[in-house]
């Protein structure tokens, strides 16, 4: 027998979700955008919980889940940045931007620092082209961005 | 019906109305290349993602190619499927997959069979226009079953073959765009999947991206070492499809030659599982006449139906899926299991070696036979019953290397006792052929008469379920067959539900049975191939001087020297097996 | 409206919204409250008013005052001045770049002047949280109008006299795609909005479900009586929180006023709506992608036919539209398909909502009758490119269109101009490039974009795509060789030619554009290993001119990685091997000493 091991409240909540879906397969994203939105993130033994209460096979919600670049099986950090890569922003520089980010924080898209505290993302068009280029830091947006201007925005959070 | 009329390549035809053009063209002999799409006709398979975009032909008036797998025919439609547009397009797009597809073509386990292979030949291509990342992935290795993700070409059959032939839910198209693949649950190796190994995704696949694992070397190595007393044995089907690999039409029945090649190959003794598929049947017949016998006078607690249990894949899917239903299958080990513990116990005695000197090797039509062999429980301290386990397609290769011409080989017979069998066992090849040689000899016990019509026709075909009645003078017997574990699935969960009455049900993993097993030579969903594999079995069982497994006079004589009586307590230890929970469950952390 | 003698708007858009819009409304609030005005005035929290490069925007009513680039701070000043003295803060008007006037009446800017708002007519007008607001500017009235008055045919006729085509980017006939889901009959049918705005620089279904949600409701409940659906889902971006939640809020409101749900106006017709949750997949705009995606499967598109009028939603029936074609369907049949056809040209009417963004001075959401010519849009309420550089191209449609030119400013902006001048009408992108942009370097930027949310189901897009952007990698870093150009060309003929659906088939068209209209370039950056908009890095060398240079030491100072070395007071000089070309030098030098080589 295989044994797929969560927390107690874990398996409750995930198990009150998708009852709440009807534990229906058609519901596989719903479950899993409130699931992630519970925990954070979708690791594998959540991914697997998820697969027997709805019926279908593990492969089948990694699938969806590997599928959408809004799932991650990633814990994000405690200050998600995301740096908005949509066109008006890309042709203001913010590609300029997303490198200084980078080259601060040390670590590359999709990515979390090692302490924790920053994850880096790009986004496309948050909708606030008039401020472009754009970075979202948890929900505060950062508007007409410069490259020199990002060491005192991480500084904010340190 | 309604029929229209189009012109494809300058030839006019009719067609059927809600055909593709693909259909259409190959109805009139005009073959247009494909790649992802397959099809197993009867078997109510197709996979047509319309995916690789191999099979573009052009349609005037249309803007752009169109893919002839999942394009209906339409009235007064002009279809060009070679012109230059086309061709251009066509090379194009397979050297875009070849630009992205290990170039190990000679060390590759599906060279020669390989599908890009032949149509990268077809077209003529000589250079890769691309060049560019391509993708790699972990291997993953099984007892049965090897992963090379770097030769997945996302023609999704294997994904169609897993979920919707079998229900095994092992694989899915994973991740998007260039790094998309078809891979298992968060990438893990097959063995932590629910893959009951069955083979049909390598049968399915393409390409090089799934295979079974090859193991000529050990059996070579084996045969080239002194020490060892090196035995084989030959599954039903293999005798029927084995020709195909040197050029014989299907449904070609080679026994003969086959014993030959063995011998040749340097095996010590040529042995038949056939001899082992009728000793199954003395001690599956016996547990479900037992069943019965106790269902009949009222005993509550005995479980009806009893479930075959000779096919690997079948018993790796209901330990993974029905593990509150573990005691219902027959405890019988499968033939290839039996001959293991015949050849390791008794026939060792017989020859006066240790087990340790004996090596087995089994020639079988199934990947899945691999990974049986190696479980625990068919092993003793540590050495398994059954060495090895080849496919058709392995003993072919073998066949090859040892440059034995096959054509021009004598007919040969099996080796004595263990090569010994009726057409009883051969049967068991098909779909349906357990139970009906279960049915031979179970009517001649149960009723105490002589079965004079051995051919219970009612339970042959090749519809994925089926079901028939068969009357054990006065007591009807109420008989279920499912091939393909999709198939099996549906009946299991009837029991489940408790709709089903049935005494019996037999299940093989593969369409079509053996004959339709994933280490066959590979048909490319060309299941009229099959179909001539399934005529062959019951030739050659019609053939056969005895038809019923309890008369096979090398049985007897092993129940008289050694195992006394079926499901008697020695064949119990040797002959029998248990099951075990395979299920993925949710544990509290501690 | 009627009881208050004067109405604030502020925008609640989410570009306003991220400028602090949100504090502006409660120190408004607090500043009336203070005075004791909170009777007579009301502040409302609009959507978006469109011109996005002057938010915050905050708007007097009655008198129609534009504020623009408001902050909290102000709203002390606008209170006590505006609303108490009736005197218009100055300098919070918007001030004309030429005459250089303030200019009061929105009415009057050249960012409205040429505008006509059919879509977008209640945003910036309502309280989109409020059903009263909408229903007080006609709203439910067409959908009674339908019920009450007109069979379902009579509906879909109206929708096809009135020639609106799909705004989501093909451009297909939304009446005839109505026509054809009514014919096919089924126990259930869907009417599916598709507000999964998915190209990267369009945010006009966002405004208007922010800004509107009510007309996207009325006009599915229309759809729904025409084809014969009682289920309306809409399929919206998980990343657009604010659409989000205005839209469930006008569905409950909906649903108490009586206008979804059973029974709708006394008739047996019921309809209702229910959201589901797009998760980041551009293909996910493909019809076929987003029903599977709402089935809760992988968001791959399927081959047509089966079109989704004949097997959509759980193999029902379904009829996809999105939600800026739905925005204008009440219009149309309170106001009559005669009157909408009258706008526009000949095969394209009514107008169309675009995402101006880019180098251009009026960044913002604008809509326009179609026939308006780019130069129109781009200059008269773009208000010309930015810091008065040369227009260089016009990127139209997203990652399925393409780039236009100086030569296609006077062409009239309708679905097949666009298509003829190898671009496309697209959800309504419109991206201005001055001469510092490298059209190579575009059309890369546009496939890293494909490459990313190709679904990879078809080997030309998942492969083909992924090969033309190593290509044009190869080539922004002076690696290119002519051969490259050629395959380059027939790997974008083929791809768009076999790729299975609408985003491989279009993919191609960001390369091919560039490529016709700037061959040069291309030829450059293969040949002179130049790249004259400045952009590829390994083109370039940042040097600084020893004769102009002072030794300010300011370059070196804000170089990030310590690259320019020089005594104070002398010239510096810059290594290259160190140097990341990240530009940050050039901005920094006030004495125009560094330069791109």
């Amino acid at each position: 027998m295989a044994k797929v091991k969560l927390s107690e409240d874990k398996i409750k909540k995930i198990k009150a979700i998708c009852a709440e879906f009807g534990n229906k397969p058609g519901e596989a994203i719903n479950v899993l955008h409130r699931v992630q939105g519970e925990f954070g993130y979708l690791p594998a033994e959540v991914q697997e919980l998820i697969a027997m209460e709805l019926g279908v096979s593990a492969a089948t919600i990694y699938g969806i889940v590997t599928f959408y670049s809004f799932f991650t099986m990633i814990p994000k950090g405690e200050h998600p940045i995301s740096v908005c890569m949509g066109t008006a922003c890309y042709v203001r520089g913010s590609e300029k931007v997303l490198d200084e980010f980078k080259r601060q924080l040390g670590i590359g898209i999709g990515e979390t620092t090692p302490d924790g505290k920053f994850s880096l993302n790009c986004l496309r068009c948050v909708g606030a082209c008039g401020l472009a280029p754009v970075a979202m830091i948890g929900d505060k947006v950062y508007g007409r961005l410069t490259p020199d201007m990002v060491k005192d925005i991480i500084n904010e959070y340190n | 019906m309604e029929m229209i009329n189009l012109t494809i390549d300058g030839k006019a035809v009719q067609a059927e109305k809600g055909q593709t053009i693909l259909k259409v063209a190959r109805q009139n002999g005009i073959d247009i290349p494909t790649l992802c799409y397959y099809e197993l006709n009867g078997q109510k398979l197709e996979n047509k993602p319309g995916g690789c975009r191999v099979c573009v032909v052009e349609v005037e008036g249309r803007k752009n190619l169109a893919p002839a797998c999942a394009t209906e025919v339409m009235e007064g439609m002009v279809v060009n499927t070679h012109s230059l547009r086309v061709v251009n397009a066509r090379r194009t797009v397979v050297e875009l997959i070849l630009s992205d597809h290990p170039a190990d073509c000679l060390s590759c386990s599906k060279s020669g069979s390989c599908e890009l292979q032949k149509l990268a030949q077809k077209l003529g291509i000589r250079e890769i226009h691309f060049k560019g990342e391509q993708s790699t992935y972990r291997k993953d290795d099984s007892p049965s079953i090897i992963r090379d993700v770097d030769k997945c070409i996302m023609c999704r059959r294997c994904e169609t073959v897993c979920n919707q032939l079998q229900t095994v839910g092992a694989l899915s198209a994973i991740n998007r765009g260039f790094e998309a693949v078809v891979a298992t649950a968060f990438e893990q190796d097959l063995v932590k999947s629910p893959c009951t190994m069955c083979g049909q995704c390598v049968m399915a696949c393409p390409v090089g991206a799934l295979s079974e694992v090859n193991q000529t070397r050990q059996v070579i190595q084996a045969i080239s070492n002194p020490q060892k007393t090196v035995i084989v044995q030959t599954a039903p089907a293999v005798r029927v499809a084995l020709g195909e690999e040197f050029g014989y039409p299907a449904g070609t029945i080679v026994t003969g030659k086959m014993a030959a090649a063995l011998r040749r190959i340097g095996f010590d003794y040529v042995f038949d599982t056939d001899f082992a598929a009728d000793l199954t049947i003395m001690e599956e017949g016996t547990e479900l006449l037992d069943r019965i016998s106790r269902h009949i006078k009222g005993d509550k607690d005995v479980k009806l139906p009893i479930l075959t249990s000779c096919c690997p894949g079948w018993v790796n899917f209901f330990e993974t899926n029905y593990p509150d239903m573990l005691d219902v299958p027959s405890t019988a080990k499968s033939p290839q299991q039996m001959f293991g513990a015949v050849a390791k116990n008794y026939w060792a005695e017989k020859l006066g070696i240790k087990r340790e000197d004996m090596v087995v090797v089994s020639v079988m039509p199934c990947v899945a036979k691999k990974y049986e062999c190696q479980r625990d429980e068919f092993k003793t301290d540590g050495n398994p019953d059954v060495d090895y386990s080849l496919t058709t397609r392995e003993l072919a290769e073998l066949i090859k290397q040892f440059n034995i011409d096959f054509t021009s080989l004598p007919e040969e017979d099996f080796d004595m006792p263990l090569g010994a069998s009726t057409g009883a066992a051969v049967i068991f090849g098909a779909t349906g052929g357990v139970i009906e040689a279960a049915a031979r000899t179970a009517y001649e016990i149960f009723t105490g008469k002589t079965l004079d019509k051995v051919d219970f026709t009612e339970l042959r075909g090749l519809e994925g379920v089926r079901e028939a009645t068969i009357d054990f003078d006065g007591t009807p017997i109420h008989l279920g067959i499912a091939h393909g574990l999709g198939n099996a699935r549906k009946l299991l969960d009837s029991i489940r539900r408790g709709e089903a009455n049935y005494h019996a049900i037999e299940v093989m993993a593969c369409p079509g049975g053996c004959i339709g097993g994933a280490g066959q030579p590979y048909h490319h969903g060309d299941f009229s191939i099959v179909e001539k594999r399934h005529e062959a079995i019951y030739r050659e069982d019609a053939n056969k001087p005895l038809r019923k497994s309890h008369e096979n006079p090398y049985i007897k004589q092993l129940y008289d020297e050694y195992f006394g009586k079926p499901c008697g307590e020695k064949s119990h230890h040797l002959l029998h097996t248990h099951y075990f929970d395979k299920s993925k469950q949710v544990e509290v952390e501690a | 409206m009627a009881k208050y003698k004067m109405h604030i708007l502020v925008c609640g858009g989410t570009g306003c919204s991220a400028s602090r819009s949100h504090e502006i409304t409660k120190n408004l609030q607090a500043a009336l409250k203070d005075k004791g005005l909170e009777e007579q005035v009301q502040v409302i929290l609009t959507g978006c008013f469109g011109f996005c490069e002057k938010g915050p925007i905050v708007k007097v009513m009655p008198d129609n005052t534009f504020y623009t680039e408001v902050k909290p701070e102000d709203a002390l000043e606008i209170v006590e001045e505006h609303v108490i003295k009736g005197r218009k803060v100055k300098r919070l008007l918007y001030t004309d770049p030429e005459t250089k006037e303030h200019v009061a009446d929105s009415k009057h800017m050249n960012f409205y002047k040429k505008q006509l708002r059919i879509a977008l007519r209640n945003c910036g007008f309502i309280d989109p949280e409020n059903i009263e607001e909408y229903i007080a500017n006609d709203g439910y009235a067409a959908v009674a109008k339908c019920l009450t008055e007109m069979t379902p045919q009579q509906v879909i006729e109206e929708i096809k006299l009135s020639g609106l085509r799909g705004r989501g980017g093909g451009g297909f006939p939304t009446g005839v795609k109505w026509e054809i889901a009514s014919k096919n009959h089924a126990d259930q049918k869907y009417v599916v909005c598709n507000a999964d705005e998915g190209d990267p620089g369009a945010f006009m279904d966002r405004s208007i479900l922010e800004g509107d949600p009510h007309s996207v409701i009325e006009a599915m409940t229309i759809n729904g009586y025409a084809i014969g659906a009682t289920k309306g889902l809409v399929y919206i971006r998980a990343e657009y929180p604010l659409a989000i939640d205005r839209l469930q809020t006008a569905i409950k409101q909906a649903r108490e006023y009586g206008v979804l749900g059973k029974n709708l106006f006394g008739t047996d017709f019921d309809f209702d709506i229910e959201l589901r949750f797009g998760a980041g997949a551009f293909v996910c705009g493909e019809e076929t992608a987003l029903i599977h995606s709402m089935e809760g499967k992988r968001g791959e598109p399927t081959f047509k036919p089966p079109f989704p009028a004949q097997s959509g939603y759980l193999q029902k029936p379904t009829n996809v539209n999105n939600v800026e074609t739905y925005a204008n369907i009440p219009i149309i049949i309170l106001k009559g398909a005669n009157w909408f056809n009258k706008i526009g040209t000949e095969k394209s009417k009514g107008t169309k909502v675009f995402a101006l963004a880019g180098q251009i001075n009026n960044v913002g959401l604008i809509e326009v009758p179609m026939g308006i010519t780019l130069r129109e849009v781009i200059y008269e309420i773009g208000g010309g490119i930015k810091n008065g550089k040369k227009f260089k191209a016009v990127q139209t449609g997203g990652p399925s269109g393409g780039c236009l030119t100086e030569k296609h400013l006077d062409t009239p902006i309708d679905y097949d101009n666009l298509i003829a001048a190898g671009s496309m009408m697209g959800s309504g992108g419109m991206v201005v490039m001055d001469e510092t942009s490298c059209m190579v370097s575009i059309a890369k930027f546009y496939l890293e974009f494909t490459c990313e949310e190709s679904c990879g189901k078809c080997s030309p897009c998942r492969i083909g795509n992924k090969r033309m952007l190593e290509l044009l990698d190869k080539i922004t870093k002076g690696q290119g060789t002519m051969e490259d150009l050629e395959t380059l060309k027939n790997l974008a003929g083929v791809i768009k030619d076999t790729a299975l659906c609408g985003l491989g088939q279009t993919s191609p068209n960001p390369v091919l554009s560039t490529i016709n209209n700037f061959w040069d370039e291309y030829v450059e950056h293969v040949k002179e290993k130049k790249c004259r908009a400045g952009a590829c890095k390994s083109l370039m060398q940042y040097v600084i001119d020893p004769d102009v240079c002072v030794g300010c030491t300011s370059c070196a100072r804000n170089c990030p990685v310590n690259a320019i070395q020089g005594e104070k007071k002398s010239p510096h000089h810059i290594n290259q091997e160190i140097c990341i070309k990240c530009g940050t030098c050039i901005e920094k030098c006030k004495f125009n000493a560094i330069s791109i080589k």
